[in-house]
């Protein structure tokens, strides 16, 4: 065939340089296919930011304030990435919020005991890989539905909580690295150096970009995103950087929260996991159509039973924040709402529950959200609404909320899904 | 010529319920062979014995003159023979190139090419004159049936394939789609291939085989000489398992 060479082909789509327009149209079409992406996430924290500043813009906006919020996001998100792995194979894990709470008891108890900080790591680490390859045997092996086997493990992995911390018991931890993970803060010139290196980061990342793919963004596009990812980074640093302890307090507080570039490098991680492996590939591929990965050779099975191991090593990682911000391991830890809103930020963040859907930094931003209400709601405190006293402060009300933050989120996944078939 | 495919006396039995009995057929290269038969006459399980799916009970196979034992799909593939079943197997939430490379990606150090397998998956789309597709980062929920069909069957020859199977290709799509998905299996003809196609549509049938092989209750009742037939003839072989037909002698 001759020919072959001489026919134009038509992927007229697939080379040629994008320009400020192009992208917005893109955007534009993206958003009438149903394909929000993030971006409802991304409005909610813009809107609460708003209001939340403009109803107690005093203590919402003051500077400890931002790094607390940081510090009491920092568990949900990472959760949430955990819970997105399964997520994403159109898969639910209800037992991951005890898995954090047994491997943060694993590791309280090993250091409580004397052990070194690498050994107490290594056994968390290999008693949550335990948990998730029970979980993940039962539903890719015996084909038990994964919502009841993980309501199983909600009961057996709360009783294993129990037994480590001894009932009613907690576990101190004095260990300086594990106490420091949530609390600690970079120094002012680490925090300036961490700076420096997200914002060349994301200038390689975007130069990669432009060398490796055949559609081309235009400089101005770079040059605008790379500004803006600049401008943030180096802002926050700069507010995060000055003291920001109460007025009557002896020590200052400053610099960068460390929870911040500890997350940042679970993110990089996991997405590069995600959008550059097979592995990855294939979570997406299972999740939206098992028996075509099947068909073309993928290991359904394999996939499926290692997606419960990654979240349960990844929820233990979480269960070290949850230790860290009370410096302790109770019955509570990784117990109540906490799965809930893990599952409830990817969600947020507009990871489907249907599965073939999501990204890591969903988790991130869906976290912030949820972690903005109780946050903002507290602050706000007791107010008169139309003649009646309501503490917005209360469990109750923040609950309400975040309930409501979560059913709206679904439901934009359920609009979008219809939208799409 | 010698055929790339043969079977010979092929029965299959489901428990009591014998659905293939005594199949004969010789599939060459660079020819487009029809299998058609009514519902139930015994066409899929037929494919899904060569595909490795079923193992068949008795007869024989012959893949390029030797005589083989296809008992998994990954037999089929390791010989080059690749299917297109009819439910197209793609995930859609991925776009063009993942589904073309899905199972068989290329990577260094461990992270996906994928600039190497977009320009591939370009240049296959080409040489098989596929060009509605805008681009190949598109998801694949997004295109036509046409398109989903077009990508499915590029799956299929991506990779030195030999025989590919097609199991009614156009069975969901219009007329125009219908015509570009006939142009692509005449074109994998041409390149060598040697094409199995099942269809229930006469017409596409005329258009594009070489030869037919009418099945009737689980039997091959003819195999003739598409340029000898004619619809009306084709329809008898059908319903009947007979027709007044010149068989064609060089099967
Ligand atoms: N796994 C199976 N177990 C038992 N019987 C089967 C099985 N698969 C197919 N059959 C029977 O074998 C016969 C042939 O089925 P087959 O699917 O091969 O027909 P077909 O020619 O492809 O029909 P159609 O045109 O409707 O696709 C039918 O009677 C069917 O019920
Ligand atoms: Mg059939």
């Amino acid at each position: 065939m001759n020919d072959v060479k001489s026919v134009k082909s038509d992927f007229g789509m697939d080379s040629g340089v994008k320009s400020l327009g192009d992208v917005w149209f893109d955007f534009k079409e993206n958003l009438k296919a149903g394909e929000l992406g993030s971006l409802p996430a991304i409005l909610s924290i813009l809107t609460l930011v708003a209001i939340f500043g403009a109803v107690n813009p005093d203590s919402f906006l003051s500077r400890l304030n931002l790094a607390n919020f940081l510090e009491q996001s920092s568990s949900v998100i990472v959760i949430a990435m955990a819970v997105t792995f399964v997520l994403l194979l159109g898969e639910i894990d209800l037992g991951a919020g005890f898995v954090a709470g047994v491997g943060a008891a694993v590791l309280a108890t090993r250091l409580a005991d004397g052990w070194s900080l690498p050994t107490a790591i290594l056994i968390s680490t290999l008693a949550a890989l335990a948990l998730g390859l029970f979980t993940g045997f039962m539903v890719a092996k015996v084909g038990i539905p994964s919502f009841v086997v993980t309501l199983a493990n909600f009961l057996s992995f709360q009783g294993i909580l129990l037994l480590l911390v001894r009932d009613g018991g907690s576990v101190r931890i004095n260990n300086d690295p594990i106490k420091d993970l949530v609390g600690g803060t970079l120094s002012v010139s680490q925090s300036w150096l961490f700076a420096a290196i997200v914002v060349l980061g994301y200038a390689y990342v975007l130069l990669r970009q432009h060398r490796t793919s055949e559609i081309k963004l235009a400089v101005p596009v770079i040059a605008l995103r790379l500004l803006m990812v600049a401008a943030f980074t180096l802002a926050a640093t700069a507010v995060l950087s000055t003291d920001r302890s109460l007025p009557r307090a002896t020590a200052e507080i400053k610099g960068v929260p460390l929870v911040v570039p500890v997350v940042l490098v679970i993110l990089v991680l996991m997405t590069i996991l995600l959008s550059r492996t097979k592995y990855g590939l294939y979570l997406y591929a299972v999740g939206d159509n098992a028996e075509a990965a099947r068909r073309a050779g993928v290991n359904v099975v394999w996939i499926r039973l290692s997606a419960f191991m990654a979240t349960a090593l990844l929820a233990a990682v979480g269960g070290a924040f949850l230790a860290s911000r009370v410096n302790s391991v109770d019955a509570n830890t990784g117990a109540n709402d906490t799965l809930l809103l893990a599952v409830g930020a990817a969600v947020i963040g507009g990871t489907s529950l249907f599965g073939g859907k999501g990204r890591m930094s969903n988790a991130v931003l869906g976290g912030l959200v949820l972690a903005l209400i109780p946050n903002g709601l507290s602050l706000v405190g007791e107010r008169t609404v139309f003649g009646t006293e309501i503490d917005f402060g209360s469990s109750g009300i923040k609950f309400i909320f975040a309930g409501l933050a979560l059913l709206a989120a679904a439901s934009v996944d359920a609009l979008s899904r219809r939208q799409s078939t | 010529m010698e055929p790339i495919l043969k079977l010979t006396d092929v029965s299959k039995s489901f428990g009591p319920v014998k659905v293939l009995t005594d199949v004969s057929m010789e599939v060459f290269p660079g020819t487009v062979t029809s299998l058609i038969g009514d519902n139930g006459a015994g066409k899929s399980t037929l494919v899904k014995c060569i595909a490795g799916i079923h193992r068949i009970d008795s007869g024989e196979v012959e893949f390029e003159g030797s005589k083989v034992d296809i008992s998994s799909p990954k037999d089929a593939s390791d010989l080059g023979i690749e299917v297109v079943y009819q439910d197209l197997a793609l995930c859609e939430n991925l776009d063009v190139v993942q589904n073309l490379f899905l199972g068989r990606e290329k990577t260094v150090h461990g992270l996906l090419d994928d600039l190497t397998m977009e320009r591939s998956a370009r240049e296959t789309l080409k040489t098989l004159s596929v060009r509605t597709i805008k681009s190949v980062r598109q998801k694949v929920h997004s295109l036509s049936g046409g398109q989903r069909q077009t990508v499915a069957i590029a799956k299929a020859v991506l990779w030195n394939s030999k025989v590919v199977i097609l199991d009614e290709p156009t069975a969901a799509l219009g007329v125009a789609q219908t015509e570009q998905v006939l142009g692509l299996v005449r074109r994998l003809a041409e390149e060598g291939l040697a094409v199995i196609l099942i269809s229930h549509n006469m017409n596409d049938v005329l258009a594009v085989s070489d030869h037919v092989c009418a099945m009737y209750l689980g039997t091959i009742a003819a195999s003739v000489r598409a340029s000898d037939s004619d619809r009306e003839s084709l329809v008898q072989l059908i319903t009947s398992g007979a027709a007044n037909l010149e068989k064609d002698d060089s099967l």
